[in-house]
């Protein structure tokens, strides 16, 4: 079981003081909160991908890069990274070359974005969102299997014995996840290629998620890679805490009632009973993670989004500390006990590059 | 035959409403023109004022809380329906539209709908041709032909042929025909499992072209 968090990258402004971050601030406070979660024993580190303010990350592998270059251990992932209107060629490209940068500490999660004009910034048309994203998947997935690729499709210029440079590391592709809010094709995707699938889990009740992801592990079954409890399955969650539960609720209040995803509305106590969200002690936390794995099954990675609503850096590194060293070890342990021998652990290259071998070896 | 479900969305917001009136009326009228031909009716009233922060709440995040959510899907399972709002500005009001807003947009599609409206005054009246029936169309409900508007002074006119009565009279035998020969079959739609398209099926279809 992996643990990590996972940043979207958003410029906003501290609702307490009203101080608006720049830019150039974000992004290196962004960097910041990454190298604290490995400090603090993290496993994954995960960027989004947005082409418009108040957004940071328009470039997720030069960040990641970056990253790599000053960690060890750390899982660099995406989410999400747009396959609907990047180029799979050059996907292809920037990830390979990221896991050779990092030594195979690299994941890509797909999606779709969370604005409809995205695609026409990038000359695709919104219309074919999911075709976009079931064929540009399917050349990705050729171009880091094959050398010599002939191809041809409906959203590009055709290639003739293409090889995307350079090679996967070890020629094992990055795992990939795909990242999913509301559309069952996306789940359905992931199953037939037998990659994992994320469900953001966040701003809506968890009997949505737990109906994606029941499609998804029975879809998995149904195309050969393994039982149901087999599949791999990324959940999303987000929490705030303090030593004190009233403390967090007290501290967090004003960056929920003005957050950009869900301000204004519901009240905090409402929307911690009707989502995931947990507002209090590390202990609450623990328990509502635990209880994640009654809804959706043994699964393999968790991702907290941590750094958002105009939260200071300071907090954000504060909360680090305390998912690191009261929160993760905990749900570690918990996390194990009882958990079937069957169920893989969650991804990583070595063991992708060993499961590769006994394969060819077993040939 | 199980009993039809009818159910009343009624978008008044004093406390008592005389557009909660008119739709009480509207559905007593309706259930016993059912009675009479042997079906058994329940009726369910949707009081949107009760739900008025729900429905902003809805807005904001994309999810309705439960009390919401339990009256959105008693709209889905419907056989069918009888919408009443007062008429703010030329239209349904703000409150009725965003409780339509947070509808699937399919949950309406094949419904017998029996729309009506209250005002000030008759002047209002067609508001429901040019609002409340395009919007029903939009979303593929069958209007019954007769949409009913009361005015204040309605409540005080006398029995008389065109009254207020006999327009609700109609208007109710009208939803109560429609309704009649459906067989009841509550679609249980938020249990259904996902459905989709075999992955295989959505690249054969790219390659098609």
């Amino acid at each position: 079981m992996q643990f990590g968090i996972f940043s979207v990258g958003d410029v906003t402004t501290d609702p307490t003081n009203g101080r608006t971050p720049t830019e150039h601030e974000r992004i290196k406070a962004m960097v910041a909160i990454a190298l604290k979660a490995e400090e603090v024993g993290l496993d994954v580190f995960a960027t989004g991908e947005h082409h418009n303010p108040p957004f940071v990350p328009s470039s997720p592998t030069t960040m990641l890069g970056y990253v790599a270059a000053r960690t060890e251990k750390l899982i660099l992932s995406t989410s999400t990274t747009l396959i609907t209107t990047n180029d799979p060629v050059k996907i292809a490209e920037d990830f390979a070359m990221l896991q050779h940068l990092a030594e195979g500490r690299v994941d890509v999660m797909m999606g779709r974005g969370n604005t409809g004009p995205v695609y026409p910034w990038f000359g695709k048309d919104i219309r074919q969102g999911i075709p976009l994203a079931v064929e540009n998947y399917a050349l990705l997935h050729q171009l880091w299997r094959e050398e010599n690729v002939d191809w041809q499709g409906r959203f590009r210029t055709p290639l003739q014995s293409f090889t995307s440079t350079p090679r996967p590391l070890d020629d094992t592709p990055p795992f990939v996840w795909h990242g999913s809010i509301r559309s069952p094709e996306i789940a359905e995707q992931a199953a037939y290629y037998g990659d994992g699938f994320f469900a953001n889990n966040i701003f809506w009740p968890k009997e949505h998620f737990q109906r994606l992801i029941e499609l998804y592990r029975e879809r998995y079954a149904h195309y050969g890679h393994g039982t149901p409890e087999q599949a791999i399955v990324g959940l999303g969650g987000q929490v705030f805490m303090r030593k004190n539960s009233q403390d967090a609720v007290r501290e967090f209040r004003p960056y929920f009632d003005n957050a950009p995803v869900y301000g204004h509305g519901p009240s905090l106590e409402e929307f911690t009973a009707q989502t995931p969200l947990t507002v209090g002690s590390p202990q609450e936390v623990i328990e509502k993670t635990l209880a994640f794995r009654d809804t959706f099954g043994d699964y393999q990675r968790q991702l907290f989004l941590m750094d958002h609503a105009g939260l200071p850096l300071k907090t954000v590194l504060e909360q680090l500390d305390l998912l690191g060293e009261e929160v993760v070890p905990v749900l570690r342990a918990e996390f194990a006990k009882n958990r079937p021998a069957e169920v893989p652990d969650g991804p990583t290259h070595a063991a992708r590059v060993a499961a590769k071998e006994t394969e060819v070896a077993s040939k | 035959m199980s009993a039809l479900k009818l159910v009343v969305v009624t978008a008044g917001l004093s406390v008592p409403s005389s557009t909660r009136l008119l739709a009480d009326r509207l559905a007593e009228a309706t259930a016993r023109d059912l009675r009479e031909t042997g079906r058994e009716v329940d009726v369910r009233v949707v009081e949107l004022r009760e739900l008025a922060r729900d429905v902003a709440d809805n807005l904001v995040t994309g999810f309705p809380p439960p009390a919401l959510r339990d009256a959105v899907r008693a709209v889905e399972e419907a056989d069918g329906i009888i919408a009443v709002t007062p008429i703010f500005s030329a239209s349904y009001s703000g409150l009725f539209k965003s409780f339509v807003d947070v509808l699937d947009r399919d949950a309406l599609t094949g419904k017998p709908v029996l729309v009506a409206a209250t005002g000030g005054t008759a002047r209002h009246s067609l508001a429901l041709e040019h609002a409340m029936r395009p919007l029903f169309a939009y979303l593929r409900a069958v209007v019954v032909p007769t949409a009913v508007f009361a005015a204040s002074e309605d409540w005080g006119a006398n029995g008389a042929d065109g009254s207020l009565a006999g327009r609700i009279a109609r208007a109710a035998g009208e939803l109560a025909e429609s309704l009649a020969g459906r067989p009841a079959a509550p679609r249980a739609r938020t249990a259904e499992p996902e459905q989709v398209v075999p992955f295989a099926q959505q690249l054969a279809a790219l390659r098609a072209h």
